[in-house]
């Protein structure tokens, strides 16, 4: 029984996401083209530069604020558009957002990864697109950004959560 | 057509970055119902690569895939930005962070990343271990630990009204101030800046 339960908290990561069947193969190249403009966006708007991170964390330009600010605005209407027009995926299914639980990893790790934010200039996404940049040094930091991600994974359960 | 070349070559202000940044989220919602976010990948690319056993790294990555392809879109998108979309002028960087970055011994402001620190020749260096390797450790540990990135709680947790996600946007901003202000002054230092 002590297994079973192990086994399924295993099995839900934090955003779980059951994959239907239609996202298989070719369908899956959606996200991937998603991705590229993304992609697009982060180097065109120099969101992936380091001196724009340095500029928001000491406060003397607007841009990445206005940038993150907008995103979250443009978010929140097309969430609030979705749920009141009851909009459904391109498949037909209820749109579905998982609830994040509080925990205070919240706090530490969000604190933790706020020192590495201004260190590297760049939160996980800006990373891929720095590589693809040509800034290639930048795949030691993801590199070291996985042994993070793998290092919490091996001592979650002693750390306080 | 030359136009418009020049137009989209010129570097995109926020008000339309941010826009498209925002309209992931739905763009994701509807054409797979998959929550936005980027940092969750790191730990699939552990749970497939080196799980070794660990209980959270033990589930079917290959559910996730999605995230895998979309994290590689936008490698892919800064490699077709940089090479067909490329800013022929140099970055444009506020006059002050220019001068405090200079003092702390910053000389490179011509590209996105200033060479000073992000070269190759700087990787088996103090400067590499500090900005390569830790700070990129930070950034995989802060991040799950966190249970997410800028783009899974601030913009994906906040625009869906989720206060635990605000709680962990404001100790990104607090951990990022206090590196910029208190911390790497004395760090670069260290590592001979």
């Amino acid at each position: 029984m002590k297994v079973l339960e192990k086994k399924i908290k295993a099995d839900v990561c934090d955003a779980p996401n059951s994959r239907v069947d239609h996202d298989k193969g070719i369908e899956l190249l959606k996200y991937l083209i998603i991705g590229v403009i993304f992609g697009i966006v982060f180097v065109k708007a120099e969101i992936i530069s380091w001196f724009r991170i340095q500029e928001m964390f000491r406060l003397q330009s607007f841009f990445m604020y206005g940038v993150i600010g907008s995103a979250i605005l443009t978010g929140l209407i097309s969430i609030q558009l979705i749920k009141r027009l009851g909009i459904k995926t391109i498949h037909g299914e209820p749109i579905n957002i998982p609830t994040k639980e509080f925990r205070k990893g919240q706090i530490i790790g969000g604190f933790i990864f706020g020192l590495g934010w201004a260190l590297t200039g760049a939160c996980p996404g800006p990373l891929f697109a720095q590589i693809g940049s040509g800034f290639t040094v930048i795949f030691i930091t993801f590199l070291s950004a996985i042994a993070g991600t793998w290092v919490y994974g091996k001592f979650s359960d002693k750390l306080p959560n | 057509m030359n136009q418009f070349m020049e137009w989209i070559t010129q570097p995109w202000p926020w008000y339309v970055a941010g826009p498209m940044i925002g309209l992931t989220v739905p763009a994701l919602l509807i054409v797979g119902n998959k929550s936005f976010g980027i940092s969750s990948s790191l730990r699939h690319v552990c749970a497939a690569c080196i799980p070794a056993g660990i209980p959270f790294f033990t589930y079917n990555w290959k559910k996730e895939m999605w995230n895998l392809l979309f994290v590689l879109g936008i490698l892919i998108g800064g490699f077709i930005a940089t090479t067909f979309l490329a800013n022929p002028n140099e970055i444009v960087i506020a006059e002050q962070t220019q001068a405090e970055l200079s003092a702390i011994g910053i000389t490179d402001f011509s590209g996105l990343l200033p060479a000073d620190i992000f070269s190759w020749e700087n990787l088996f260096t103090a400067k590499g271990l500090l900005f390569f390797v830790v700070g990129g450790f930070l950034v995989g540990f802060g991040t799950r630990y966190a249970g997410g990135c800028t783009s899974g709680h601030a913009i994906m947790g906040i625009s869906s009204l989720q206060w635990p996600s605000l709680v962990a946007t404001i100790f990104f901003m607090v951990g990022g101030f206090l590196m910029t202000h208190v911390i790497m002054e004395p760090l670069m230092k260290l590592v001979g800046f």
